[in-house]
């Protein structure tokens, strides 16, 4: 187990150097001047020749990427091009605690519907129940996002008073977080509903439970007892999967209501070419991915310890 | 060496006997309403995107970019079925001009990244293993662990001015002409950021299936009659994967469909005048012009909404009908 770790981990600085030259490759070699977009209208060849040498962006390619990454691993992740002289840091920290609590808002939507209705229609496998759950999960969930978001808030903030005011942001505990988190939300609830199903109707056909019902535990002892703590393995693994979605965000969302989260500044910066705001998302959201990857992994192993890695 | 000819007769033989499976599912996924009413959708929008030019010239009247004057921002009506935009544009005409779109660049997607690439890498990487297996699912590691569709958006927004400057370049050398009008360069540009992602998932999957596969003892003896290591792969291996690849494309369809919208949402897929169903779900994407002028908004959205359904339950069935554990 523990060479097991070591190994994943020792694959990690192999993982954010492609990640990074990639995207660093690709910002550099396509197109797109960020000096250019930096000044806007008033572009003028000397003034950018003179913010471009500042900057460092006319000397060599391995030169910039050596030095950007030397940075990145002492945590410094540069300066925004876009914002001039705002440390990459300070931007995105604040936006991706933003995207986090939507996030979170988001997950005990889809974790609150669709565990409990997956658990529930195991049960009642071949009953009208089991198909329609799904497929009225799935109807949910191919909603366009770009749909949900207006009518909703068209709902809330129009045709009543639900809502205080439609778009923008308050923190967790504002009631506008409502909309985003139900449109970010509610698609999960498929996936949800479809994981716990089957994993609750793996254990519903072991021996185990036959044996425990034949010793005669009430139906309620059984569930809570034998079938719900088995079932739930799997879950875990998608909770700590979905850890490193967190930080994503959805752009999306966040975009039409005015979101000030990372996923839309994500996507304004790619516009803007302003790297090294999106080398540090990417390389930040990459490591994320895998750590969560392996924590997923770990926690598999300490909860079903049928489970051995080599 | 005739008997070595006969086994081999006999080992594809039994592989054709074999596809009575898929036929066997097929008939038992017909007998599914949700599946059949699924299959009917897909196949009516689809078809409806590929004839948008003799249905726009014969059932509609419009082209995509008529502007009728007399009839600004009109509700649905028999004239115009899905009512007019701004600038008296025919919604339905623009629709199914997008639903073309949509078609031609998810069914490229899923052909090139998903099936071509993914399922050969998967075979490869399955069956030869060893180091071979080892750099390709790192690739795919690699490529999975960027941050969502922020990869998506990065190459098509880094890659469309670098490939429109070499087309223009083709189009002054060469006698080719007409194909930056055409919009071959937000074909390919959107093609690629698909394909970019799409096979990661499918190899994973074949992958998998193929290590079990090929432990297998008719593997074995296709192997002990010699027969060369593309004919194990393509007639033995691959049809007996084919259950969970079938499940994967209608399941990744959906996706592609949702990716592909998102993608000319942001600006970064066809581009206007041609119409898109990102574009057109922008365009009536507000609050103010929900209230005025819903149909923008419903138009597009229930298109877009019944491409994406129609796959995922068409997927959910063929889970249940082609994966003997749900069954």
């Amino acid at each position: 187990m523990r060479i097991y770790i070591v190994r994943r981990l020792a694959l990690l600085p192999l993982m954010i150097f492609a990640v990074s030259l990639i995207t660093f490759s690709l910002g550099h070699y396509g197109p797109g001047d960020p000096v250019r977009v930096m000044m806007g209208n008033k572009y003028d060849p000397a003034a950018a020749e003179r913010v471009r040498s500042e900057l460092g962006l006319n000397r060599p390619f391995y030169v910039q990427y050596g030095e950007y990454m030397w940075g990145f691993v002492q945590g410094d992740f540069g300066e925004s091009f876009r914002y001039v002289g705002q440390p990459v840091r300070e931007l995105i920290i604040p936006k991706m605690w933003v995207s986090a609590q939507l996030s979170i808002a988001a997950m005990i939507i889809s974790l609150g519907v669709g565990l409990p209705l997956g658990f529930h229609i195991a049960h009642k496998q071949g009953s009208w129940q089991d198909p329609a759950a799904v497929t009225i999960a799935l109807v949910l969930m191919s909603i366009p996002i770009m749909v949900t978001v207006p009518a909703l808030l068209w709902i809330g903030c129009l045709k009543t008073d639900i809502l205080p005011s439609c778009a923008g942001w308050g923190g967790f505990f504002d009631l506008r977080i409502v909309v985003p988190a139900i449109t970010m939300g509610v698609p999960g609830i498929a996936g949800m509903t479809r994981l716990m199903r089957a994993s609750t109707l793996d254990v519903l056909g072991q021996d185990f439970i036959r044996t425990a019902h034949s010793k005669g535990l009430g139906p309620i002892t059984v569930d809570r007892r034998h079938v719900l703590r088995n079932a739930s393995i799997p879950i875990v693994t998608i909770l700590a999967f979905s850890l490193a979605g967190l930080i994503g965000g959805s752009f999306i969302t966040e975009r039409i209501m005015g979101i000030p989260g990372i996923g839309q500044f994500a996507v304004e910066s790619i516009f803007n070419r302003d790297y090294p705001v999106i080398m540090a998302i990417t390389l930040i959201g990459a490591i994320a991915f895998v750590l969560a990857n392996l924590l997923a992994d770990i926690t598999y192993a300490f909860i079903d310890p049928r489970i051995r890695y080599r | 060496m005739s008997s070595l000819q006969a086994l081999t007769e006999i080992a594809d033989e039994t592989q054709r006997r074999r596809r009575g499976h898929l036929s066997r599912a097929t008939a038992r996924l017909m007998r599914k309403k949700i599946a059949v009413v699924a299959v009917g959708v897909i196949l009516i929008i689809y078809l409806s995107g590929i004839l948008a030019a003799p249905i726009s010239n014969y059932v509609t009247g419009y082209e995509y970019t008529d502007q009728d004057y007399t009839s600004l921002k009109e509700p649905p009506s028999l004239k115009h079925w899905a009512g007019t935009d701004r600038a008296g544009r025919d919604i339905f005409t623009r629709l199914i001009w997008g639903v073309q779109n949509t078609v031609i660049l998810t069914a490229v997607g899923m052909l090139s990244g998903g099936l071509v690439i993914g399922v050969s890498l998967g075979l490869i990487s399955g069956y030869i293993g060893g180091r071979v297996d080892d750099v390709i699912m790192r690739i795919g590691e690699i490529f999975a662990s960027f941050p969502d569709i922020l990869l998506v958006i990065i190459i098509a927004a880094t890659l469309r001015p670098r490939l429109l400057e070499w087309v223009r370049w083709l189009e002054d050398h060469t006698a080719v002409d007409g194909l930056v009008r055409s919009g071959v360069v937000d074909y390919m540009v959107i093609s690629l950021a698909l394909v970019s992602f799409g096979w990661i998932g499918m190899a994973r999957l074949v992958r998998g299936q193929i290590l079990v596969l090929k432990e297998t003892q008719y593997i074995e003896s296709a192997r002990a009659i010699g027969l060369s290591t593309p004919r194990i792969l393509f007639r033995h291996l691959f049809p007996n994967a084919i259950s969970p690849i079938v499940v994967t494309v209608s399941a990744g369809m959906g996706s592609m469909v949702g990716t592909e919208i998102v993608l000319s949402w942001l600006g970064l897929g066809i581009q206007p005048p041609r119409p898109s169903l990102g574009v057109m779900l922008l365009e009536g994407g507000s609050i103010s012009v929900l209230q005025v002028m819903p149909w923008l908004l419903i138009a597009p959205g229930v298109v877009a909404w019944l491409m994406v359904l129609a796959w995922n339950l068409l997927g959910d069935a063929l889970n249940d009908v082609l994966n003997p554990r749900t069954r």
